[in-house]
């Protein structure tokens, strides 16, 4: 079993990395310090840490305003309250404005478990996607969230990026190159392209080992920046191997399976299904039980593979 | 203060009347009303008490003006031209294709907009960034923000009344432009808002109220905002929508409809 580390804990201990080089970070959070590990920069950093409380709209333009005046801002809550709660304030304070603000949110996916269907938030890419000038960002592990927030906190313009509550599977080395809007290939392969983000990184790399064993050769591509989405490598892929598989912990609608529909469908068609909630909401439970009830698993993967491959042309 | 002075700004608040009225029926469309009413306030702001430099707008040490109620921009790209941030030629642009006078403020278009508004509610959260963004770096710079009173039915100004008054932002000064009507009638039917005085106080708040018309009682708020330590201040003004205009002052219907060319001239001779 691969080494676990969750998302929030490397988020929070960058954050304190990043707080001792940069003066000008300022974190903000909305009564979840704990939860979503800004608690660390707090206990660090108590002069640049404001709690807004439960009030995720005003901490947003509070972010805008602090951002105008040359900070680098954290904000950080539960991917729910961060995304679609507070959409508006996104759009018109921050993505608009080109507002050097940096939303992180937890608890994204439906992996946050027994909380249930209010706390799983399966459809923010959908809504972050959609905003001009918002770069959009899901890192497969502990290593790539920590090389994203750095990266995320050189640049002057706004980004989501979007993390969860379980620990995940490590998929990454120490000396992964993380880059803005590019794809990585994570194993080579010619008979079909599984693309995936997040923790489903790890189940499309279980899968693809199944695959092999079976004589199928699957491309494994993380797709972490979500938007810009790197089309040469989606291309590529299809041009190469003929068959996609989409893998998130999102709705189908309007994540990572439409974004790369939408290259595909207009460079180069191929057949292609999708892994991830199926236009539903979600449902308390252990987050293996519910990888498994909305057939997120490795083996549903697989068993994507095959349909897929079938209507290869 | 002397009264020459207060005669000055008195003289510019009426040239800026007029420009609002000319760049909106060039235009074509847009907010008169809310312009009107507000057009005292900001001109007070840009003429007399804010620190800011027209030739160089990213000045660090600058006092900032939010506008939250993004739809009353003429009055302040009309102060913004004539503190000679931009031509006033601009004005006649507003709205229009590849103008950087957009019909709703956005600061990545307009020198001296410090704010991007148009989705009521966000303006005192942001104010309050900045003001808090002062603190931090220790800056002397102090933060102007004018909201409408429809505005104000919104939940996140009093999630915003509430972190400006925990995080003692005593630099915030906040103008509620008290107008009293709103798009579909006069704001206490719609929704009402009253005691608003009384409710800035209970969130912890400085509170002011005045006549947002007079010279005088704008630029005493903003000195006794000044002088106020330990807590944000909220300068309840009492407005007239359509000030200055006969025929739009306390009238509805003027809320987000331009003047015609007819009306335009009728308005104009008013504010000459």
């Amino acid at each position: 079993m691969a080494e676990l580390m969750a998302t929030r804990d490397a988020y929070g201990e960058t954050l304190v990395k990043l707080g001792i080089e940069n003066k000008d970070i300022v974190v903000l959070d909305a009564d979840c310090s704990s939860s979503t590990r800004t608690s660390l920069f707090k206990e660090k950093f108590p002069d640049r840490f404001f709690n807004f409380g439960i009030g995720e709209a005003n901490m947003m333009g509070f972010a805008a305003g602090l951002a105008s005046c040359g900070k680098t801002v954290f904000a950080s809550t539960f991917a729910v309250f961060g995304s679609a709660r507070v959409f508006d304030q996104i759009r018109t304070s921050i993505a608009w404005p080109k507002a050097n603000v940096k939303i992180v949110v937890t608890h994204a996916g439906i992996s946050v478990g027994e909380d249930g269907a209010s706390h799983q938030a399966i459809e923010d890419l959908a809504l972050m996607r959609s905003l001009p000038n918002l770069t959009v960002i899901v890192p497969a592990d502990g290593i790539e969230t920590e090389k994203a927030v750095i990266t995320a906190a050189k640049d002057s313009t706004p980004f989501y990026i979007r993390l969860g509550r379980a620990k995940f599977p490590i998929v990454f080395s120490d000396d992964y190159e993380f880059k803005i809007g590019k794809g990585t290939i994570l194993k080579q392969g010619n008979d079909v392209t599984i693309i995936a983000i997040g923790l489903m990184v790890f189940e499309a790399l279980q899968a693809a080992a199944e695959l092999q064993k079976e004589g199928i050769k699957a491309r494994v591509i993380n797709m972490s920046t979500i938007k810009p989405i790197d089309k040469d490598i989606i291309i590529q892929a299809a041009i190469e191997t003929g068959a996609i598989v989409t893998c998130e912990e999102h709705s189908i609608i309007g994540g990572l399976g439409s974004a790369v529909a939408e290259v595909l469908v207009e460079n180069n068609p191929v057949a292609m299904k999708r892994i991830g909630v199926k236009d539903r909401f979600g449902l308390s439970g252990k987050p293996d039980e519910l990888l498994e009830r909305f057939e997120m698993k490795s083996t549903h993967i697989v068993q994507a593979v095959k349909e897929v491959m079938m209507k290869k042309s | 203060m002397s009264n020459q002075e207060i005669q000055e700004l008195e003289v510019k608040a009426k040239e800026i009347r007029r420009w609002i009225i000319k760049m909106l029926a060039e235009a074509g469309s847009g907010h008169p009303g809310g312009a009107l009413s507000c057009t005292d306030i900001i001109t007070a702001l840009y003429f007399k008490i804010m620190n800011h430099k027209p030739d160089n707008p990213k000045w660090e040490d600058r006092d900032r003006f939010v506008l939250s109620k993004g739809h009353s921009c003429p009055a302040l790209y009309s102060a913004l031209a004539l503190s000679g941030y931009f031509p006033t030629s601009e004005l006649m642009r507003l709205r229009k294709l590849d103008s950087f006078l957009q019909g709703h403020t956005d600061m990545t278009a307009t020198p001296g907009v410090e704010m991007s508004a148009g989705s009521l509610g966000q303006g005192l959260s942001v104010a309050g960034g900045m003001a808090l963004a002062a603190k931090l770096d220790k800056k002397k710079f102090r933060v102007y923000v004018v909201l409408g009173d429809g505005e104000s039915q919104e939940g996140q100004i009093w999630e915003a009344a509430m972190a400006c008054a925990h995080y003692k932002l005593d630099n915030l000064c906040a103008f509620l432009d008290y107008n009293k009507l709103q798009i579909d009638g006069p704001v206490n039917e719609v929704m009402v808002i009253e005691p608003i005085v009384d409710k800035f106080k209970a969130f912890g708040w400085n509170t002011i109220e005045i006549d947002g018309h007079d010279m005088h009682q704008i630029i005493y708020a903003t000195n006794e905002a000044n002088i106020t330590y330990g807590k944000p201040t909220m300068v309840i003004a009492h407005t007239i929508k359509g000030k200055g205009v006969s025929f739009m002052e306390g009238k509805v219907g003027y809320h987000g409809v331009a003047p015609t060319k007819e009306e335009e001239q009728k308005a104009l001779l008013e504010l000459e």
